[in-house]
């Protein structure tokens, strides 16, 4: 399913003039299927109104310009919102503050009792157990424990087996790391991947993390005042060091690499993972040895 | 969630907002007071009560519109009063009925009675709010409670009390409105089916709301250890509460409101013949 967003606005506490905040201001984004999909920018840049949009926890306004996912017409009164929430899964920051149940196994079910009440309890238990062990936990130790009683990177796993477990197409991810250890980001990250290449067509995320978007994403958006500042390649994005730092962005340490190198006199052309940019420092760096030798 | 009127601050500077929490609240009582000694039939008390809110509304520079608005959080049970004293009060004379259901003039009295009462109740104790922040006005509960101390009442932590649940008040609103929003992307649905139904989806909502409001707790009783907070009486106040003319002033004027709704009350018919 592909995003299709065009000229979408959003005003926060529009009936009120002193209070009106304009949080989004004529987005016009396309996201395609497959793609991996990170959004970055300041806080109160307009991220997360953006992505609640995409399952409809924000209603387009009138006039507000339109939101279209695959079938899904979002813009449309008549939208079937419960359908769409099945197929565009969001994962709020801090997820584990949405745990309830009385078991790992309850809360995790959560998902497919709302949106398919039809399936049998077999089946149901099939689809939790294929979460719970999708997120790396097993599901046989913790599938009768209380979601309260389990540590708290485990708590976030069972809250997004919670979300993926009704299978969506799209998974809409909002500062998903935020007060994780540098082991629970690394584990996180493997999650997504992993999830990324089996289950998940396409991934939304909103993150902070400059040196996760340009090892992950695909494309990247720069939100700015409610505006979409840029778009395009982790590279393209993060070759435009000055305005990125005006807008209060970081940039992940490969950009910072390039740059600093790059001063010294020495080119190194990158992806600017870290794969991409080590392999090119590296040839690089074997050129410069050569070309001195030569020299000599 | 967040379009609650009644009891937001409104943030002035007036005549109104400059006067001393312990006595708004005493007056805002005794105006209370004052609305129901007016007796049934003697509507020119409830005009004096009109006239007192919106005579201090404008010293108050609250717009007027926002304290209608505050009437809207209690329009559900102003409508329930109304409607149960029309529909089910069989005294006084018959005007119109069908079946059971019997419309008499007392009732309607009854009916307008009721109404003008909650709507002039809320304007002014809406105004108490609009006009005191929420640490005025638990500064201000708290003095007023000092008598209690005597008989060993804890004045001062049951202040602090009220003064952390109402600063906690729009953080919690937030949560509410985050948890749902989480729950409602995992297929809860809080609209439709009977109150039963609806009342059982909301135990997703209120569960890790009640986890997070125990989280909050323990971090701010520690947060507050660490800054060595004791509760002792040797805390000195960082704003001295003082009684300056403006409350002389208002004691004065609500003093002559309670007067004049009593006399109104006594001397109804000397005035209608006059």
């Amino acid at each position: 399913m592909r995003i299709v967003t065009e000229n979408l606005s959003y005003v926060y506490s529009e009936k009120s003039k002193e209070l009106a905040v304009q949080a989004l201001n004529n987005i016009s984004l396309t996201i395609e299927e497959g793609e991996f999909f990170g959004i970055i920018g300041q806080t109160g840049s307009g991220k997360s109104t953006f992505v609640q949009h995409l399952n409809g926890l924000i209603k387009v306004g009138k006039d507000k310009g339109s939101i279209v996912i695959g079938d899904f017409n979002l813009t449309d009164k008549k939208c079937d919102f419960k359908s769409l929430r099945a197929k565009v899964g969001m994962v709020f920051q801090y997820p584990e503050y949405q745990l309830f149940a009385e078991t790992v196994k309850d809360d995790v079910a959560f998902g497919i009792k709302n949106f398919f009440p039809a399936l049998s309890e077999k089946e149901t238990e099939e689809m939790v157990k294929t979460a719970i062990t999708l997120v790396g936990l097993d599901y046989e130790i913790v599938k009768d424990k209380s979601p309260f009683d389990l540590s708290g990177g485990q708590k976030r796993r069972v809250a997004i087996a919670g979300v993926i477990v009704t299978r969506p197409e799209i998974l809409v991810l909002d500062e998903p790391v935020a007060g994780l250890d540098p082991q629970g980001k690394r584990e996180f990250t493997e999650l997504l991947k992993n999830l990324h290449k089996t289950t998940v067509k396409t991934i939304v995320i909103v993150s902070h993390d400059m040196n996760f978007v340009s090892e992950n994403c695909t494309r990247v958006a720069v939100f700015s005042h409610g505006e979409l500042y840029a778009e395009g390649s982790p590279k393209e994005i993060f070759s435009d060091f000055t305005r990125l730092k005006e807008l209060g962005l970081d940039l992940p340490v490969t950009a910072y690499l390039t740059e600093k190198l790059s001063e010294t006199g020495i080119k190194v052309e990158s992806d600017i993972t870290t794969d991409g940019f080590s392999d090119a420092f590296a040839a690089a760096y074997i050129e410069n040895k050569e070309k001195r030798r030569r020299e000599e | 969630m967040r379009d609650i009127a009644f009891g937001q601050y409104y943030p002035a500077k007036s005549f109104v907002h400059n006067m001393d929490p312990r006595v708004k609240i005493l007056l805002s009582i005794a105006y209370i007071v004052a609305v129901f000694l007016v007796a049934p039939f003697h509507y020119l008390g409830f005009a004096a009560c009109l006239l007192f809110v919106i005579i201090a509304t404008l010293f108050s520079k609250v717009p007027f519109l926002r304290i209608l608005k505050s009437i809207k959080a209690v329009l559900f049970f102003v409508i329930l009063s109304a409607v149960l004293q029309i529909f089910f009060n069989t005294n006084g004379n018959l005007l119109w009925s069908w079946g059971i259901i019997k419309i008499t003039d007392e009732g309607l009295f009854n009916a307008g009675f009721i109404v003008a009462r909650i709507t002039l109740i809320v304007m002014g104790a809406s105004l108490l709010t609009f006009t005191t922040t929420p640490v005025e006005l638990a500064d201000g509960i708290e003095s007023l409670m000092y008598p209690l101390k005597f008989i060993k009442f804890p004045v001062h932590d049951f202040a602090l009390v009220m003064s952390i649940a109402l600063r906690f008040i729009p953080t919690l609103i937030e949560e509410t409105d985050r948890i749902i929003k989480a729950q409602k992307a995992r297929g809860a649905d809080f609209e439709s089916g009977n109150i039963f139904r609806r009342a059982k989806a909301l135990i997703p909502v209120l569960i890790p709301l009640l986890i997070s409001s125990l989280r909050r707790a323990d971090e701010l009783a520690d947060a507050m250890d660490a800054r060595c907070y004791s509760g002792s009486d040797k805390r000195t106040r960082y704003k001295k509460m003082k009684i300056t003319y403006r409350d002389v002033l208002g004691f004065l004027v609500v003093a002559g409101l309670i007067t004049g709704v009593v006399f109104l009350n006594k001397f109804y018919i000397l005035i209608t013949v006059l």
